[in-house]
């Protein structure tokens, strides 16, 4: 048994072996230790007890909105939540199982390789809406544009006219930066 | 959508024989490849992927900005080619599952055939590598993804586990897909494994080993999990990287880097010397008794302690000969283990800085790995990776974006400025300012350097008249407080004159400023700390008078330690709570202070340098200043917490920590083990208390025990002519410094030879993205013409 607390307060216990499912272990397949994602799933819990169950065997197939994952206080205030929670789900459409809740912050924790964090943070960002969201719309729209034709002059490698996944995963790698913001802590 | 067009392409003869090799040039070859390939998506036409078209149509253009001249370029793309221009590798990566396998499944293979790739010099007749990622893809065979899923579990065994676990980990599938294709794995490996066990028990060695093998990494896997759950102030820094960015967090990351720099000194120290000098104190002084002065000087009750060099006893441990008289035999029947005290402080004093220079260089190399990149691509790198996702406050998260929305204005500005350069006379204007400002700078660190050197004379005659007047104790030893108070306020006030030097003198670029502002702010120190070491070693002013001249300087460097640290607390003070709090309630701005990290970080390893420099002399200043980073850490915290907002100037986070890192080990921890050397090879010990009392040197010591050791057992010889010839003779540290320049000359070369590859794969892809543009008009004016004929 394991006991874990939840930010309310509450302490709850689960089975250990109810996270893990006949289809293979979870922890082999992210960046997070076997307590992480005991964790993860008492936050994903707490965010609707009445659906979320505690028992993990049969592999329920729950999905939680995309309204209560944006609210998480991780997620609250960054101008790209919806695009993040988007590129992570399965249907697209926002919604989150466990499994995609857990994928999604393996991805963003700091273990995770740079070429992994390249491509979903391509999925993420769209050119001229990054920049609105980066600046609260407080650039101008020649400003706009200026910025994206200089930001694709600098990255366009083949002289597309547009950016493809080689010409920005080519320009993450120039960022030394980038590990240690493309991550969010949980 | 009807019939797939037909198309034939007009392909001119080319001039070269039948009987050469084929070659790139040879167009021929290359068009018929392309045909083929072109036939083959004309198919997938008649499959009926046009829904797939439309969504990844969208999700293509919505990667891309539509640029007025690529309108030009395509006037009326036919949907032909923009399926095929949707189907490009290039274009589905993340986008399709059945697309990521196979392109993972290829990558796979690749990693298998390593061994078997052609040699460099073949690589220019190879076909273009891209076409071979067209072979899963548009295969009609193998469309399915459940036989794509196979295939990839096929090829990930064929590697290794530990590297087939890794690139499952890295792959972009959802974690559903991964755990399936992990259930394959085991599945398929399990088997083998069954038939591992049969004859596991015929062999009861191998089966042992299996064991103690899977046992040893189960224990493994449990500590490395544990020592991550351990991990200390891992909530407080979240909380601070949540509120202020990745900038005011780099200030406490180094900060618990040196706390583990000083736990590891400490530990050595303890554990080989301190303990046993206390278990075996030697015989006892008296002592003046305890008043609450010491904690601030150092003296008193702690003179004779085992704080101080002075403490320390220069005798073996348990040596078995001492009780025997001399002229007779030493009896060697079953003694204790003998413990040479001095010699075991020399070397844990040595052991521990060797231990600290390897983590240092460590350190360093891994920062410079991480922060090395070239300044062009600025924009773009700004736009998408500026963003940190580890802040999650509102307020923070609004300045957050005020801060890039400036920072981008600044860049373009800059771009516009750098395409009008200034004119001649301002940049003499320019020039002339930036001249003063140096001037300025150095000479008012000249000027402090000067004071403190008048200071110490002074303080020496005020000392001397006071010994011989024979003043109280107090009296004595406050005014010892004297030189470490003008150094700390020196350091304190130094570094806002220099601000307002660079408020006048305007730089350009933000960065530069504080670059400047670092170097200025590291001469001051150097040179006071270069001026105070000359007098400790000269003893021609401080510590003059005293016999035991090394716990003098023990004492001295104990005071400037928590003098710096009163200052430290004194500058949070007044620096963040009662400048908010005039702010708030008088001048009434929304503004809060902000939190200085330069000028923070450079206190730090200013202090790291103090106990550096005092470890000969005072063993246990590292717990000392392992206490002080202790509170230092959550008095800041809270301090930041209470009163600080974000940075407003822009900061990049890991060139800083690299900075930083290079500084604690060149002129901070190079410093102090020059000094270290200094003293340990040419000064001569006090004779009358330390352990190497008595001795022309303290390296005497370790020169003394090598000749013993020759004495007492003739076999090991070669050790000592080893240490002769090498330790001593100086033509080894000449061999080792030509080494040295010879690996540095030989990475420069390396690095140069590779951005020279990287500039011919730069031409490379700028010809292959003209010959893609080429291919593209091609296709269109070919489908055109179909068109018009039918």
């Amino acid at each position: 048994m394991m006991k874990f607390i939840q930010s309310s307060g509450q302490v709850g216990t689960f089975r250990t072996a109810q996270v893990l499912s006949p289809k293979g272990p979870l922890q082999d397949c992210t960046f997070f230790t076997r307590k992480e994602i005991l964790r993860l799933h008492g936050r994903y819990h707490e965010m609707a007890p009445n659906v979320v169950p505690m028992d993990y065997t049969k592999d329920p197939d729950v999905k939680l909105p995309m309204q209560l994952i944006i609210n998480m206080p991780e997620l609250k205030e960054n101008p790209f939540k919806e695009r993040i929670v988007e590129s992570f789900s399965e249907d697209g459409e926002g919604s989150l199982s466990f499994n995609d809740f857990v994928d999604m912050f393996s991805v963003l924790s700091e273990m995770a390789p740079r070429e992994l964090k390249a491509i979903y943070a391509f999925k993420i960002y769209d050119l001229e809406k990054t920049l609105n969201k980066l600046t609260r719309e407080e650039l101008t729209a020649e400003e706009i544009t200026l910025v994206c034709e200089k930001v694709i002059e600098e990255a366009d490698m083949d002289g597309d006219g547009k950016l493809g996944f080689a010409d920005f995963e080519n320009m993450i790698s120039k960022a030394p930066d980038f590990l240690s913001t493309f991550h969010i802590r949980i | 959508m009807s019939q797939p067009p037909s198309i034939t392409l007009h392909v001119p003869e080319g001039s070269e024989s039948d009987g050469q090799e084929p070659s790139p040039d040879n167009e021929r070859a290359l068009h018929t490849s392309f045909h083929q390939l072109i036939l083959e998506q004309s198919s997938l036409i008649e499959a009926g992927l046009e829904l797939e078209l439309q969504e990844r149509s969208r999700d293509a253009c919505a990667m891309a900005w539509p640029e007025p001249g690529q309108d030009e370029e395509h006037p009326s793309c036919s949907p032909a080619s923009l399926q095929i221009l949707a189907n490009m590798p290039s274009r589905t990566i993340g986008h399709n599952l059945g697309a990521i396998i196979s392109q993972y499944c290829n990558r796979t293979a690749r990693l298998r055939c390593r061994s078997r790739r052609p040699p460099l010099q073949q690589l220019s007749r190879t076909a273009r590598p891209s076409l071979r990622q067209y072979d899963l893809e548009t295969d009609p065979a193998r469309a399915t993804l459940e036989e794509k899923r196979g295939l990839l579990v096929k090829e990930l065994l064929s590697l290794p586990p530990s590297q087939s676990s890794h690139m499952l980990l890295t792959m972009p599938l959802t974690l559903a897909e991964k755990r399936i294709l992990r259930r394959q794995l085991s599945g398929q490996r399990g088997p083998l494994r069954q038939h591992a066990h049969h004859w596991a028990p015929f062999s009861p060695c191998g089966w042992s080993k299996v064991c103690v093998g899977l046992g040893c990494r189960g224990l493994w896997y449990r500590f490395l999990s544990m020592l991550r759950a351990a991990q200390p102030w891992h909530y407080a820094l979240k909380q601070i990287g949540g509120r202020f960015g990745s900038s005011v967090l780099s200030y406490f990351l180094f900060l618990k880097t040196l706390l583990m720099l000083n736990f590891f000194s400490f530990f050595i120290l303890l554990a080989f010397v301190v303990v046993l000098q206390a278990v075996y104190p030697p015989a006892s002084v008296s002592r003046p008794p305890f008043t609450g002065l010491e904690l601030l000087t150092g003296a008193g009750y702690f003179t004779h302690s085992l704080l101080y060099y002075g403490y320390y006893n220069n005798v073996t441990l348990n040596d078995p000969c001492s009780s025997t008289p001399k002229g007779t035999v030493c009896p060697l029947a079953a003694p204790p283990l003998p413990y040479n005290l001095p010699l075991a402080y020399l070397f844990s004093v040595g052991v521990s800085f060797l231990v600290t220079c390897i983590l240092l260089v460590y350190g360093v190399s891994r920062s410079f790995r991480e922060s090395v990149g070239s300044s062009v691509g600025d924009l773009a790198i700004k736009v998408f990776c500026a963003w940190d996702f580890k802040v999650i406050q509102r307020r923070s998260v609004k300045l957050q974006c005020e801060n890039i929305c400036t920072q981008l204005k600044e860049l373009l500005v800059e771009r516009r400025s750098r395409s009008h350069p200034q004119s001649h006379c301002q940049c003499l204007g320019h020039c002339v300012v930036m001249l003063l400002a140096w001037g300025l700078a150095l000479g008012s660190v000249s000027g402090c350097v000067l004071a403190v050197h008048y200071l110490l004379e002074h303080m020496h005659m005020v000392q001397q008249e006071q010994q011989v007047q024979d003043s109280g104790r107090w009296q004595q030893e406050a005014i010892l407080l004297v030189l470490p108070l003008v150094v700390s306020l020196l350091n304190a006030l130094m570094p806002h004159f220099f601000n307002l030097l660079a408020m006048w003198e305007k730089q350009d670029s933000p960065v530069t400023q504080v670059y400047v502002a670092i170097i200025r702010n590291l001469i001051l120190k150097t040179m006071v700390l270069m001026l105070l070491c000359y007098q400790w070693l000269s003893r021609s002013v401080i510590c003059s008078t005293e016999e035991c001249w090394e716990t003098c300087v023990g004492q001295d460097l104990y005071r400037f330690m928590v003098m710096d640290f009163t200052f430290t607390l004194l500058d949070t003070l007044f620096g963040e709570l009662i400048w908010r709090l005039i702010l708030e309630k008088r001048l009434k701005t929304k503004q809060r202070p902000e939190f200085d990290v330069a000028r923070n970080v450079l206190e730090l390893i200013y202090g790291q340098t103090l106990t550096w420099l005092g470890i000969l002399f005072a063993p246990l200043l590292p717990a000392v200043q392992m206490l002080k980073l202790l509170l230092l850490f959550y008095i800041k915290k809270t301090s930041l917490m209470r009163n600080c907002q974000s940075p407003s100037k822009p900061w990049q986070a890991s060139r800083m920590s690299t900075i930083f890192i290079t500084l604690l080990c060149f002129p901070s921890f190079l410093g102090a083990a020059a000094f270290l050397s200094y003293t340990i090879w040419s000064v001569q010990p006090s004779e009358t208390c330390g352990p190497f009392r008595g001795l022309e040197t303290i390296y005497e010591s370790g020169k003394r025990w090598v000749l013993v050791l020759e004495k007492s057992n003739p076999t090991i010889t070669w050790f000592a002519s080893v240490y002769q010839h090498l330790l001593e003779n100086t033509s080894l540290l000449f061999l080792m410094s030509v080494a040295l320049i010879a690996v540095i000359y030989f990475n420069i070369q390396v690095v140069r030879g590779r951005q020279r590859v990287i500039c011919l794969l730069q031409e490379q892809l700028a010809n292959e993205g003209e010959d893609k543009v080429f291919l593209m008009q091609k296709l269109q004016s070919i489908y055109e013409q179909s068109h018009r004929r039918s």
